[in-house]
């Protein structure tokens, strides 16, 4: 999947990006041990998690963090860190699906629209507009709530709102790279044009758009919890970071930690993607490293 | 110019189109909600007629268009009797002056930051604001604004926890919404500034011997404003859309409330005009930025 060049640093920066370089893999490492800890919690959380996520203990209702709940307990005395180490699972799980059924349908699309040109193009450009007219998360807030709350819903609206970013990108790169040289000798040594499509230009088009995706996975693990906190996104009983803020903020007077808890390993995890993101970007072009 | 504003409204009439095509394409019927699942057919069919809920979905997209326009439209269920203009002329002012509000916090925030960033570009000033830029980016609103209301409102006890009576229940929400704006827009205005400082003009305004603070601010930041203006001019939608959200978080009567207590009650003539207005603030707004960008930048206008 991943292209050879990501993992090769880029080659002998210019003498003042060095210091710059040297901070972004450090950015680049605490980024990889974010994505590591997200998914080792999400593979293991009934080992990790002292209870079921929505295990109810009455007499803890609402208890304070220590003893019993290491994190507090929340309504009906569900343990706060068993739902957030669940919550892992809902946030990866749903962010992957979202971003790969996005990037599969936009980059097709989008490259078949570079590549073919005309009225195809058009028409779906066209209709990308429709779908940016739709500010934020507005268009996934309106998928989900005709649809009921389901994390297939929430995949499916994700999804829907967010392949025009990688069709965007596909066809602008497509159509830069359809004039090269060695597409058009793919051409004249009479390759279909599937196979130059798929296999001449969109190749080399993997940088960018792998930069696109991992940004993406920040973007669409906050969608999935602003959704669930909203009452949209996971049904209820499901163990969600959004959820359980949206349960906290009821208890802000008593209560504190409910909110307090699953919002940090949020923020943790959108920076570590979101550096993940930077480190991806600079290793993909060196040029950029100035900045 | 003309050509920008001819794609605007097609992307218009398209997402009214989407958002009729969608309700039509959902299993689930709002008759069923109205009257109950054991309801007899007779009484479902009449309802449907007095609802024009029996005609085709374009024929009632155009009528419900029409209704809007004229500020005819009526709530969907019971009590029919409500208009929804009212209702979206009362809330949308108050998302319009939140979402100003938040802007305002990401300018105050975001433009010292930047310019310090890449006046000191390298030294821990530098590193400390885009430390805190990547952070602000991170914090999701929904979770920032519980923690505001924790600290600021409980515990200090210095602002009210929610609504919206006075410009004290202001500041939270708009510092709220515009949190991860003024992060981004820091890193935008370093970027910028960055680039400008490297133009010909402030080398030229340097050599000639003027205070470093008079080329930065005089020669270096005027120039820099206009990507930060673009950025700012597209972000709107942005704040439109997390407007939803932070209005949950503090009960602020705005078009987010509308939106969301509709879609709990089901109401789908409310739902489709607020998402519409949403839309069409965002349609305005991003049309706007585009025709002032080139108005504003005589390269740009030249092309």
């Amino acid at each position: 999947m991943i292209e050879p060049s990501s993992n090769t640093p880029p080659a002998a920066p210019a003498p003042p990006a060095r210091r710059r370089l040297k901070l972004d893999s450090w950015g680049g490492r605490f980024g990889l041990a974010v994505a590591f800890l997200l998914v080792f919690t999400a593979l293991f959380a009934p080992l990790l998690s002292p209870y079921p996520p929505s295990a109810i203990d009455l007499p803890h209702e609402l208890a304070k963090p220590g003893g019993a709940h290491v994190l507090g307990a929340g309504e009906n005395g569900i343990d706060v860190l068993s739902h957030v180490i669940y919550g892992a699972r809902v946030s990866l799980i749903v962010s992957l699906f979202a971003v790969g059924l996005s990037a599969a349908v936009g980059i097709t699309l989008g490259g078949l629209a570079g590549y073919l040109g005309g009225f195809y193009d058009e028409a779906l450009m066209r209709f990308v507009d429709i779908l940016l007219a739709f500010p934020g998360i507005l268009l996934a807030i309106f998928i989900t709530s005709v649809l009921g709350p389901s994390l297939v819903n929430v995949v499916f609206a994700l999804t829907f709102s967010g392949w025009t970013g990688y069709a965007r990108l596909t066809r602008s790169l497509v159509l830069s790279l359809r004039e090269r040289d060695y597409v058009q000798a793919a051409r004249a040594l009479g390759a279909g044009n599937g196979r130059i499509l798929f296999r001449h230009i969109l190749p080399n088009a993997a940088g960018p758009l792998l930069v696109q995706a991992t940004f993406a996975i920040p973007g669409a693990i906050l969608a999935e919890a602003s959704l669930s906190f909203l009452g949209l996104g996971a049904p209820p009983g499901t163990a969600s970071w959004g959820a359980l803020v949206d349960q906290g903020t009821q208890y802000l007077l008593v209560a504190p930690h409910i909110a307090l808890y699953p919002g940090i390993a949020m923020a943790l995890t959108v920076l570590g993607f979101n550096f993940l993101g930077d480190a991806v970007r600079d290793a993909m072009d060196p040029k950029r490293v100035e900045r | 110019m003309m050509r920008r504003l001819g794609s605007a409204a097609l992307a218009l009439v398209g997402a009214l189109l989407l958002v009729s095509l969608f309700l039509e394409l959902v299993p689930g019927d709002p008759i069923e909600v109205m009257l109950g699942e054991q309801a007899a057919t007779v009484d479902r069919e009449a309802m449907r007629r007095a609802v024009g809920l029996d005609k085709p979905w374009y024929e009632q997209t155009w009528v419900f268009t029409q209704q809007l326009a004229t500020g005819e439209l009526r709530t969907s269920l019971p009590p029919f009797q409500r208009k929804v203009v009212p209702q979206l002329s009362a809330a949308l002012p108050n998302t319009l002056i939140l979402a100003g509000a938040s802007m305002l916090v990401a300018i105050l925030i975001a433009l010292p930051l930047g310019v310090a960033a890449a006046a000191r570009k390298g030294t821990g000033v530098d590193h400390a604001a885009m430390g805190v830029a990547v952070a602000g980016v991170a914090l999701p609103r929904f979770w920032l604004g519980p923690m505001l209301i924790i600290l600021f409102a409980i515990k200090l006890d210095w602002l009210p926890v929610s609504g919206a009576e006075s410009f004290r229940h202001l500041i939270l929400p708009a510092v709220t919404l515009g949190t991860a704006l003024a992060a981004f827009l820091s890193r935008i205005t370093r970027a910028s500034m960055l680039e400008t400082m490297r133009e010909e003009f402030v080398i030229v305004a340097k050599a000639k011997g003027l205070s470093p603070q008079v080329v930065l601010w005089k020669h270096a930041f005027r120039n820099a404003l206009l990507p930060i203006v673009t950025v700012l001019g597209l972000e709107f939608g942005a704040l439109l859309g997390g407007a939803i959200v932070t209005e949950k978080v503090f009960a602020w009567p705005g078009m987010g409330t509308l939106l969301l207590t509709a879609i709990e009650k089901r109401d789908y003539n409310t739902v489709r005009a607020t998402v519409l207005v949403f839309t069409l603030c965002y349609v305005v707004v991003n049309t706007l930025t585009d025709v002032t960008y080139a108005l504003v930048d005589p390269r740009v206008r030249k092309r």
